[in-house]
Parts: structure tokens; C-alpha cells; sequence
């Protein structure tokens, strides 16, 4: 709607974009001197004038990730481009509007008819045009009383002010008949985006700092949905595990030079100087094998991240040997002998879903009773160089946690690491006892690839 | 040979078009970028939205020979940028007299002659300006890339006896990934970034049109509607541009007017390529398109 303005003065411009450069670094984004070089390189080809090649130029050249991009967007309205919305303050628009000075706000009249224009935008899809109106809707309706805070109840409340109706989707004939008020619902879709990037640009503006866009982006992530797209990239962070901790071995080997005498093996070199033992042989130290045991609930209050686990365990077979895996419910069983004959993922998936029997009666965790089986089964074999992981929400639907049994299972092993499917927001609500075996182990959070990489990075900082 | 050098970004979005390749405008501002800054262009995407097509196109209009190094899990040195040709080489030592001192043949056989390129040494000497593409970059693995970052910042590559090669016309670079692994800080520092996502309703209409233009209007614009809900579904893989232009040439072929529920059963395997995904397709889209025609009929009359 509004011509973009220039950059209001020129020789500031090169400090903003600076400021830029430290704003997306405070949000995480890796912004190099290089990068920013390359940015102005970039800027010196490119006409100012437009605002979306100059924004292009920007972001091609600082934001380098899906994810970056997304921060990038947010960061970079705030920096430039605020006309549209100096323009709504200046036209009486604005917040709860008495405070407008010189304007006799007709609210409701000025709101039919930026619903017309919305509407209309809507019907001809006209991007920017419904971008600025977003800007436009949100300081009529959005702040009286400073929005809910919730972006995505906000955005709704803005909507049904406006009274956009979708039109129906699916039910066939329904769809068919174009009663005047019904608009295509991609289009809506793409007017709440407007309408949720504009307010989460002024909830950063309020509150001063970016934490809510990057957790809001991983839990609209959430799961990776299908288990074997993702289980490349599930292998890939394993084989990351695994050169690890080998490369942990042989780190150890090199700083500890200790003097064992490998007695066979100077013996033999010394046949080379007629018996005379001139050159020692040392033992060199294996870097020690992890021997490794994990535990994974597969209940059905972890169905979703239990296939994601499963997917886990599956990798985890494919790069070490030393290992033992255990399925439970109610009941644990271990798994270990379905990993090492099935080779594909689904067919091992469909194999422990017929044969483990691990859901006895009411097929709901029991905790409890899968530490004693556990302990039971393994406790002659756990000692300190055994790592133990468990995969599980620690929610017990209400039974006796007996962390007692955990801490023994904790203190037989080297180390334990609890690895849970629930954001931290969730944890110890309800039935979940997360806090209890805590206290144990390290538990973590693990519902996406990343959070597995950042569990690896951990495991193997924490070894001595 | 006179290239065109584009001077603005609208002439080099002019130029892939007359390519057949209709860029957006982040795509060709980006290009237009690489060509000025002499950068490399990191494209990463989904499947099949052209990543591959850019550089073809590029190359077409830029009027500069591919050079195309395909990535793969193991790729090393020896297949990307150079190997010795061991078997001259002994051919050389053997024809060679014997009392020639070993220094003599060793100048000898470490010479240009004895070098067989690879598609980046082959980029790097190139006396003519070239496009050379990095295909599918994700596929390799972390070391390769770290071997890459020499010839993508300095257009150089150094081979012990010889010595660094440097380039003498400035190639453009594009790297293409499908976002399978996170590539390293190091080389997306050295590069410009493009992501590009499947195409709005109306820019992928035109491309379609642009592909398979003996398509009728309308039915070109239902097929690219019904790809964008088949996109929206949670499918293994989602078609891309190239799937919907196969569709439209098929739709072509089986000289088909309208996409009834019947054509489309028929030809959805054109775009959709698990079983599990086809029987999700079939359910959801398949019954909207029932309703869809039978509304058109109604509005009809």
C-alpha cells in the first residue's frame, strides 16, 4: 500500500545494518564480520528503492537456514519498513484511541471499512496489500488491553472482529455455492500469517527480547512426523555419538602414557637384536567399548515418540555391538535379539509390537515394576563402565515411582541418562515424575533430532 | 565469446526466462548476485523445486559451459578435483631411456600432461568463464566439504607438485543441497543463500504453462490446484514442479479435457510415489474432486 521509504538517512544506514548484524546474533543467528562484508557488497548491487531486493540482498547474505531465515524476517521488520504502521498511529488507529491527539477517531466506520479492504485483498490475493493491512487490523483491533499476550489466541480475536469466514471446505456441493462472504481459506491462512508475524514482531517490540519465536518454531515442529523420513537424519546424529566417543578413547590414550610392559610383544622385536630387549613395547589402551543399555517405553503415552525412539534404538544397534535394549509398558522385554535379526527399521517395529508382550493387563507404565524386573535381569552385569539411557516420560499413572530401585539400577551402572519425550514446560505435571529420578540421573529433553545432537554433545563433554 | 553480463536483476530474470526457466524475484536477485560478487549461491529446498534447473538455466543464458560434479556418500578428491593418470605415467618411465637421472623424470611426470581433471579442476583451468554445479552437496561427507572451501573462497586448488592452480576466469558457482544434513558454518559463511520452496499458486500455473503449453487454461489451473492440496496433505513426499509438469504432460498425452475423479485415479501416480501416500491422496483429494466437479456443473447450469 505505502510506497517503501528509504532508509531515512543515509550515512546511519551502515550503522543499522550493524545493529542488525548484533541483533541476529543475539538471537542466534551465526553472523560473521565476513557476512556482514558480504551484505554490503551485496547492498552496493542492488537498488534501495525496492523493498524486497533490498531485503533479499539481506537476508541471502545473512541468514543462511530455514530457520535463520525465520528469525531474519522477524528481526529485520523491526529494523526497517515501519511506515505503515507510523501511518495507522498517525490516522487515529491506534491503541484504545483516546490517546490519538487531533483525531476524532470514528473507530467503527474506519473499521467496516478496512474489513472491505481486507476482504477485497483477500479475494484478489494481494500480498503486500494484506500484509500492511495485517499491520493496520492488529492496531485497530489488537491491543485493547495489550492483546492477550498469546499470540495465536490474539490473532484469532483479530479475525473474528473481522468476521472473515472461510468457505467450507470438503463437504462438495457446499464448497461449490459462493455465498458472498466466504473467501478461499488458503488465502485467510496467509492473512493470519501476516497478522501472527506482525504480532510476534510486537511482542518483541514490548517485551524487548526474541525468546518467544525460536521455542514457539520448535514446538510448532514438534515430532518428526514420518519415522522413516527422518530416521536418516536420526543415523546421522548416532554416527556422531559413535565417532565421539571413539575419538574420546584416543584422546585418553594420548595423555596418559602409562608404562605397561606388553612382554610377548618386546619379546618378538627383540629377536630383530639377537634377544637383547632394546626397544620396549608397551600395551597400548584400548579405548574403552561403551556397553550400552537402553530401556524405551512404548506405551501409549509416548505413541508418537516412541516410533521416534524406536528409530533411535534402531541406530544405536547399527553402531555399537556392546548393547542391550529393552522394551517396557507394564513389563519389560528385551529387544536386543529382534535388533540384531531384522535389518530394516518397519520390520523391526512390527516385530516388537507382536512378540514383546510387554503390556500385561491394563497396558499403562508401570515404573515400578519395570526397575525390578530390570534390576533383576541385568544386575549381575551392570558395572561402572555400563551406560544406562532410558527413553520414557516418567509418567506412571499413578504408581509408586520406587526411585529407590532406579537409584540402585544408578549406582551399579557408570552413568545414566534419562532421555524424555516432553518439553520441559510439561515435565512434573500431572502423573509425571520426572523430578524423582532426576535427582539420579541427567535427564534431558529429546523430541527432535536436534535435541538428540545436543544429548550427544553433552554425553560425551561429561566423560572423564 | 561475449557473454552477457546481466546489469540488473530484472535483465538476468529476462534472460533465465528466455531460458525457460521463470525464476521469483529472490531467485533471480540472488543470481544476479552471484554473477556481481562472484560468490558461490548455496540453493537448498525440497525436492524437485529446480535447484538443479537454476544452474542449467544459468548456464544456458549466461551462455557458459556446465561443469557438473554429482555428490555422493565417499566422493573423494581423485573423482572431484584431480588424479594422476599413473598408467601414462608409467608408460612415460618405461619408454623413457634408462640412465635419465630420477630427477628428470620426476619433473617429467608430475607435469600437466600426466593430470587427469576432475569436474573441479576442470572449472578451475577453464579458459572460458563456466557454471560449474555442485550437486546435492548434503550427500557427502564433512571432510569433503572442508576440502571444498579452498577452490569455493579462492578459486584455487593446490596440487603438492605442482603447485596452486588458480582460476583465470572467475566460474560461477552454484551448490545445491536437499537439506538431508546440516552443512557446515564454514562453507555456508563462503556462500550466498538461497532457499526456494515449491512456488506460489499462480507462479507454478505459469510454469507449468510454460512446459507443457498445448494444456488448456482451465485445466492447467485445477491441476496446479489440486498439487497445492496434495502438498498440504502429510505425505511422505509431496509432488514437486517437476511431478506436476509430468502430470500436465500426460494429462497431455491422454489427450484428457477435464481432471474427473476418474483421470485422476487414473494418472495419480504421476505425482504421488508411496503406496501409503497414494492411498492418503486418494482418500482426501479424491473426494474433494467430486465434489469439486460436481459443483462446477452446478454452477454451470
Amino acid at each position: 500500500m505505502a510506497p517503501s521509504p528509504q532508509p531515512s538517512d543515509a550515512p546511519g544506514t551502515s550503522a543499522r545494518l550493524i545493529e542488525l548484524g548484533e541483533a541476529l546474533r543475539a538471537a542466534g543467528v551465526a553472523v560473521g564480520t565476513s557476512e556482514l562484508l558480504d551484505a554490503f557488497a551485496a547492498l552496493g548491487e542492488v537498488a534501495w528503492g525496492e523493498r524486497e531486493a533490498f531485503k533479499a540482498a539481506l537476508s541471502t547474505t545473512l541468514a543462511k537456514s530455514p530457520d535463520d531465515r525465520r528469525v531474519f524476517e522477524l528481526i529485520f521488520e523491526r529494523f526497517f519498513f515501519r511506515a505503515p504502521e507510523a501511518q495507522a498511529i498517525r490516522r487515529g488507529l491506534s491503541q484504545s484511541g483516546a490517546g490519538a491527539p487531533g483525531e476524532d477517531d470514528p473507530r467503527h466506520p474506519e473499521a467496516t471499512s478496512l474489513r472491505r479492504r481486507i476482504v477485497q485483498a483477500l479475494r484478489e490475493g494481494d500480498d503486500p496489500a494484506l500484509r500492511d493491512l495485517a499491520r493496520l487490523a492488529i492496531a485497530a483491533f489488537g491491543r485493547q488491553g495489550e492483546g492477550s499476550g498469546v499470540v495465536g489466541v490474539d490473532v484469532q480475536r483479530i479475525r473474528r472482529a473481522l468476521g472473515l469466514k472461510a468457505s467450507a471446505q470438503g463437504d462438495g456441493a457446499a464448497a461449490a455455492e459462493r455465498d458472498a462472504d466466504a473467501l478461499p481459506a488458503a488465502r485467510i491462512r496467509q492473512f493470519e500469517a501476516h497478522l501472527r508475524r506482525e504480532l510476534e514482531r510486537d511482542l518483541i517490540e514490548r517485551t524487548r527480547s526474541l525468546p518467544p519465536a525460536r521455542p514457539l518454531n520448535e514446538l510448532d515442529r514438534t515430532l518428526p512426523s514420518g519415522p522413516l523420513q527422518d530416521l536418516a537424519a536420526v543415523q546421522r546424529v548416532v554416527m556422531q555419538l559413535k565417532r565421539r566417543l571413539a575419538t574420546q578413547g584416543f584422546r585418553n590414550r594420548g595423555h596418559q602414557r602409562h608404562a605397561h610392559v606388553d612382554v610377548r610383544r618386546t619379546m618378538r622385536a627383540s629377536l630383530q637384536t639377537g634377544g637383547v630387549p632394546i626397544v620396549l613395547k608397551m600395551r597400548t589402551r584400548r579405548p574403552r567399548r561403551p556397553e550400552i543399555y537402553v530401556l524405551c517405553d512404548v506405551s501409549t503415552s509416548v505413541t508418537s515418540a516412541s516410533v521416534f525412539f524406536l528409530s533411535v534404538l534402531h541406530a544405536l544397534h547399527d553402531s555399537f555391538r556392546k548393547m542391550r535394549s529393552f522394551v517396557f509398558i507394564e513389563r519389560i522385554s528385551e529387544v536386543t535379539e529382534t535388533f540384531a535379526r531384522e535389518r530394516s527399521f518397519k520390520a523391526t517395529a512390527e516385530a516388537i509390537a507382536r512378540d514383546a508382550g510387554v503390556a500385561d493387563v491394563s497396558g499403562y507404565t508401570d515404573y515400578g515394576r519395570v526397575w525390578e524386573e530390570f534390576l533383576a535381569q541385568v544386575a549381575d552385569e551392570l558395572h561402572p563402565r555400563a551406560t544406562v539411557i532410558v527413553l520414557g516420560d516418567a509418567r506412571t499413572n499413578g504408581r509408586d515411582p520406587r526411585a529407590d530401585v532406579f537409584a540402585q539400577v544408578v549406582a551399579r551402572a557408570g552413568r545414566t541418562f534419562w532421555l524424555n519425550p516432553e518439553p520441559r514446560l510439561y515435565w512434573n505435571y500431572g502423573d509425571s515424575v520426572i523430578a524423582a529420578y532426576e535427582r539420579h540421573c541427567q535427564a534431558f529433553e529429546c523430541w527432535t533430532t536436534a535435541h538428540l545432537e545436543t544429548f550427544v554433545k553433552e554425553l560425551t563433554r561429561t566423560t572423564r | 565469446m561475449a557473454s552477457p553480463s546481466p546489469s540488473s536483476a530484472a535483465e538476468l530474470a529476462a534472460g533465465l526466462r528466455a531460458a525457460g526457466y521463470l525464476p521469483d524475484a529472490s531467485t533471480a536477485l540472488v543470481s544476479y548476485l552471484a554473477t556481481r560478487l562472484g560468490k558461490p549461491v548455496l540453493v537448498e529446498g525440497p525436492a524437485g523445486v529446480g535447484k538443479t534447473e537454476l544452474a542449467k538455466a544459468l548456464s544456458s543464458y549466461l551462455e557458459r559451459p556446465l561443469v557438473r560434479l554429482q555428490c555422493y556418500e565417499g566422493l573423494d578428491e581423485a573423482k572431484a578435483l584431480y588424479e594422476w593418470n599413473y598408467r601414462k605415467q608409467l608408460l612415460r618411465i618405461q619408454t623413457e631411456a634408462s640412465d635419465t637421472g630420477w630427477r628428470a623424470v620426476q619433473d617429467d611426470i608430475f607435469a600437466e600432461e600426466f593430470l587427469l581433471a576432475r569436474p573441479l579442476l576442470t572449472a578451475i583451468r577453464s579458459e572460458h568463464p563456466v557454471v560449474l554445479l555442485i550437486d546435492e552437496i548434503d550427500k557427502t561427507d564433512q571432510e569433503f566439504e572442508a576440502m571444498l572451501l579452498e577452490v569455493l573462497s579462492d578459486f584455487q586448488i593446490s596440487i603438492p607438485e605442482l603447485g596452486p592452480v588458480s582460476a583465470t576466469t572467475h566460474p560461477v558457482v552454484v551448490l545445491t543441497s536437499n537439506n538431508s544434513r546440516e552443512l557446515t558454518e564454514a562453507l555456508k559463511r563462503r556462500c550466498l543463500y538461497l532457499w526456494l520452496d515449491y512456488p506460489s499458486l499462480e507462479h507454478e500455473l505459469e510454469i507449468v504453462k510454460l512446459h507443457a503449453h498445448e494444456l488448456d487454461e482451465t485445466i492447467a489451473r485445477k491441476l496446479v490446484e489440486i498439487v497445492h492440496m496434495v502438498r498440504e496433505l502429510d505425505l511422505k513426499k509431496p509432488p514437486s514442479i517437476a511431478e506436476s509438469i509430468d502430470w500436465a504432460r500426460a494429462l497431455l498425452l491422454l489427450g484428457a479435457d477435464d481432471i474427473d475423479p476418474e483421470t485422476f485415479r487414473q494418472t495419480l501416480s504421476v505425482i504421488v510415489k508411496h503406496r501409503t501416500d497414494l492411498d492418503t491422496v486418494a482418500e482426501r483429494v479424491g473426494v474433494r474432486l467430486t465434489g469439486m466437479t460436481r459443483g462446477a456443473v452446478a454452477a454451470a447450469e
